[in-house]
């Protein structure tokens, strides 16, 4: 049997489950499991935090989910790779040598990469940006940040030196599965076939359940057994980047040519080519066969050089959303919720609250649904009204939390539950820039 | 009534202001038909006037699936929407309401296999 790297997924997202990363590791023994815990926004959400405490600023749950994980890992060998340092992976490496320590294990080697956050830079050369008008310039002191996603290079360095654990800020998601079987299997630089596999790899594996029957489930159609105890994915990889997914044994989902085909077609633009800093991975030729029940091989990625460019994501303070609501019940209500929302439109106009952009739903009727998949007519008696604004200030969002609140005694007939709420808009924007000007950096926290 | 839901699976997903719609053909059998009648044009038809923005296609035969990257179909994207749905998860959901036409529910696996339904 050929020599094979068991890597698995241990979170798709921050809020992600803390025991499945434990079963994982416990029953699938994998030899690396990554945490995927970054969106788009969270590294400038990050950012505002370490802003306000300089040992703030990673991730969330990042105490709970190594300290949860740490044991097993250390008991099975596994080494532990995630981008949870967000924008303070220093202060997360510092964080995770006391929980190594508590957990037994002093002299742990635990890595962290930086230099993925390039604001200076991006104020520099102040690229335009890709998803909308104008430059980082335009933003003038609303930027709070700008991080570049770095490619696996820093990660192979620090599991070289023999890291056990590595802590990232912003990485390419598929990275961070590529840098373990990069540093495994000694794949070249320019071996653009293998890194297209192992980008391949990483790009099903970096969502999680996902793969493994969450997000997928639709009663009577597409039925998943166990959703409350969803199996994590691994993939056994080959030398030559072909690789078996599965999920620990004993555990719910389901993994089979529908979930896999899923989760590939998942957020990407061009099948031919999926742009990341290691190479430019091609799924087009990429086959999926069933081995057995939650057994699925998958083969056939290819890829081709990367861009010379790296993708920043910019941070910016965008306003105050307020967002609020008032719900009917019973016949007409769809006419008294579309009512009420009419006030609130001529009542924000009248009073001359300077809102930026408005958006007004029926939640029951047309909130989601789009186009002609709204029901035409339909009679729905249950529906809530809401309003949701982007305005300047603090105080235009309580004027317009206080004209949703006087639909209570002003509005149609029945209204109830009136509510609002309102939160700093941070928003992002893409940007590319030359990536020999981006230079991450490995380094060891010192022993306890 | 027979709707694309009847034959295949979709998944939503986002980047930016762009929303990917990867919908896989239940019976990779029903791939050419599937391929043959839902175009473009006929996704962006359904979605509108929601999707303002250009709806590409890729063919994927090889695993009996298409994908459409429907540009600036979330409202200026995730960080910036007003959408209670910012991600545009949920646009799956309403392109597999799209009705079967009576000919190609005829001709699919549906015609053969009613129970899986």
């Amino acid at each position: 049997m050929a020599e094979t790297f068991r890597i698995g997924c241990g979170a798709g997202f921050s809020a992600d489950r803390i025991d499945a990363a434990v079963t994982l590791i416990e029953r699938a023994r994998p030899e690396a499991v990554v945490f995927e815990c970054l969106a788009e926004r969270t590294v400038a959400k990050a950012v505002v935090a370490r802003l306000a405490d300089p040992d703030a600023g990673f991730d969330p749950w990042f105490e709970e989910r190594m300290r949860a994980v740490l044991p097993p890992a250390l008991a099975v060998g596994t080494t532990l790779i995630t981008n949870m340092g967000a924008a303070n992976p220093a202060a997360a490496g510092r964080l995770a040598r006391r929980l190594a320590a508590e957990a037994g294990a002093r002299n742990l080697p635990i890595a962290v990469v930086e230099g993925d956050e390039v604001t200076e830079l991006v104020r520099r050369l102040d690229p335009p940006f890709l998803d909308r008008p104008g430059r980082p310039s335009d933003l003038g002191a609303a930027v709070v940040s700008a991080h570049a996603y770095l490619g696996a290079g820093p990660i192979v360095d620090a599991l070289r030196q023999g890291a056990r654990v590595v802590i990232t800020g912003r990485v390419a998601d598929p990275a961070l599965f590529l840098a373990p079987l990069i540093a495994r299997f000694g794949w070249a630089a320019d071996d653009w076939e293998r890194l297209g596999r192992g980008i391949l790899i990483g790009h099903l594996l970096e969502c999680a359940g996902q793969l493994t029957g969450g997000y997928f489930a639709d009663p009577g159609v597409k039925d998943v057994a166990g959703l409350a105890d969803l199996g994590l994915p691994f993939a056994d990889v080959e030398a030559d980047g072909n690789a078996t997914l599965s999920k620990p044994e004993g555990t719910g989902g389901r993994v089979d040519r529908l979930t896999c085909t899923e989760q590939l077609l998942y957020e990407l633009h061009d099948p031919g080519a999926y742009l990341q800093p290691d190479a430019t991975a091609d799924f087009r030729a990429v086959r999926f066969s069933e081995l057995g029940p939650d057994r699925v091989r998958v083969e056939g990625g290819a890829g081709g050089p990367p861009p010379a460019t790296l993708k920043v994501v910019v941070g910016y303070r965008d306003g105050v959303v307020v967002e609020g609501g008032i719900s009917y019940a019973g016949q007409g209500a769809v006419a008294r919720a579309r009512l009420a929302l009419a006030i609130l439109r001529e009542r924000i106009a009248r009073r001359g609250i300077p809102v930026s952009d408005l958006r007004t739903d029926v939640i029951g009727v047309d909130s989601l649904l789009r186009g002609a998949a709204v029901a035409p007519d339909a009679d729905v008696r249950d529906v809530r009204a809401r309003l949701a604004a982007r305005v300047a200030d603090a105080a235009s969002a309580r004027a317009i939390g206080h004209e949703i609140e006087a639909l209570w005694l002003n509005g149609p007939a029945g209204g109830g539950g009136a509510s609002w709420s309102a939160r700093e808009g941070l928003a992002v924007a893409s940007a590319l820039i030359p990536r020999d000007l981006v230079r991450p950096t490995v380094s060891f926290v010192p022993p306890a | 009534m027979a709707s694309l839901r009847d034959l295949a699976t979709a998944r939503s997903g986002d980047k930016g202001d762009t929303a990917t719609l990867g919908v896989v053909c239940r019976d990779p059998a029903d791939y050419p038909l599937l391929a043959a009648w839902l175009t473009p044009e006929r996704v962006a038809a359904f979605l509108a006037p929601d999707v303002r923005g250009p709806v590409r296609r890729h063919e994927l035969p090889g695993l009996a699936a298409l994908l459409f990257v429907l540009e600036g179909a979330l409202e200026g994207g995730v960080t910036r929407s007003l959408a209670l749905d910012p991600h545009g998860k949920s646009l799956a959901s309403s392109l597999l309401a799209m009705p079967l036409p009576p000919d190609v529910a005829a001709r699919s696996r549906l015609a053969s296999a009613p129970a899986g339904r």
